[in-house]
């Protein structure tokens, strides 16, 4: 969902830019807290991770493709600050490299996609997390429904910048929107538990969320 | 010890991701995603082609595509491969960036008491 030049208006742009500065910026400065520095190789390769899966387009109903989004599944691994430093170097280096997502909407793709898919779709994991039991298996179903709202949430601030923007009418833009990656949420479902199982075989101890120190946990799990 | 054994774990998965974007992008669906078929469906998608906002033309790698290699699989892998590989250097390097110093900074003579 990279919005492209001339999609979104530059009122619009320039307002999710500003928003969108200001909580790089925020998580930038935060992460001389949260992140230490043998983990920042492990933000690279988050990156790169999230960068490569990003590629895989699979087919979904009606000659339409979808493709992984990664902000939760960063945000589980390193934190919702760090993870929209994540995807803010992602966006950055698909935009000025490979022309995927317009540099005026830039601001709108990281706010979509980094502040609304990693920030609010954590919220939404922790929220959720908190009704189901404690174990692993709560936290990968957690996980699941969280990833699935991340994209469909990132889909639906879209939906509203092109309203705003007086591209179309929110009614129907909204619930086309929606409706399509209702089911491409579901593929970020799949392929974030998916992932997430693989890292939590191997190295559990490298995904924050699942580490069990519930005081720097949940100062951190709130920015 | 602990600096070896978070690279035990990047390197894999490094590996993983340069897997992913050589072997498995080119045959990634080409339909058009989420919100471009919500544009043609909805009769905004010629907006971008109109080209009176497209500020940036001149990206090296446009469309995932390694110009001047003919064989597309081919181009879509060697993208993939750089894509990746310059996701992790600059991550890595943001990350470096912006984290806490774990080691003491001679510099300032004294360590910063964060230890961990």
């Amino acid at each position: 969902m990279h919005i492209p030049d001339a999609y979104v208006s530059g009122q619009v742009n320039a307002a999710t830019a500003v928003v969108s500065a200001v909580a790089v910026g925020l998580a930038a400065w935060r992460a001389r807290r949260t992140l230490g520095e043998r983990q920042a190789p492990l933000l690279g390769m988050t990156a790169a991770f999230v960068f490569a899966a990003q590629m895989l387009n699979f087919p979904i109903a009606g000659g339409t493709s979808g493709h992984f989004l990664g902000a939760l599944l960063a945000a589980v691994l390193m934190g919702p600050l760090n993870a929209l430093l994540v995807m803010t170097v992602v966006l950055v280096i698909q935009c000025l490299v490979f022309a995927d997502g317009g540099l005026t909407a830039l601001g709108s793709n990281i706010f979509n996609m980094g502040i609304i898919g990693g920030l609010a779709g954590y919220a939404i994991f922790s929220a959720v997390r908190r009704f189901l039991a404690q174990t692993r298996r709560g936290f990968m179903a957690a996980t699941a429904v969280a990833a699935w709202a991340s994209v469909v949430l990132a889909s639906a601030a879209c939906a509203v910048e092109l309203a705003i923007s007086g591209v179309v009418p929110l009614r129907g833009v909204l619930g086309a929107m929606v409706g399509v990656h209702a089911l491409i949420g579901a593929g970020e479902a799949i392929i974030t538990t998916a992932a997430l199982s693989v890292v939590m075989a191997g190295r559990p101890d490298l995904v924050g969320a699942w580490q069990p120190a519930p005081v720097g946990a949940s100062k951190e799990a709130q920015p | 010890m602990t600096r070896r054994s978070t690279w035990m774990f990047v390197l894999p998965g490094l590996a993983v991701a340069v897997g992913l974007a050589v072997f498995v992008s080119p045959l990634a669906s080409s339909s058009p995603d989420g919100l471009e078929r919500v544009a043609e469906d909805k009769g905004f998608a010629d907006k971008e082609a109109s080209g009176d906002g497209e500020a940036w033309k001149s990206a090296p790698v446009p469309d995932y595509e390694m110009p001047g290699v003919k064989r597309v699989p081919l181009a879509k892998a060697l993208a993939g491969l750089a894509g990746t590989l310059v996701t992790f250097l600059v991550g890595w390097g943001v990350a470096r960036l912006a984290a806490r110093r774990n080691r003491p900074n001679p510099a300032a003579g004294a360590t910063d008491g964060e230890g961990s």
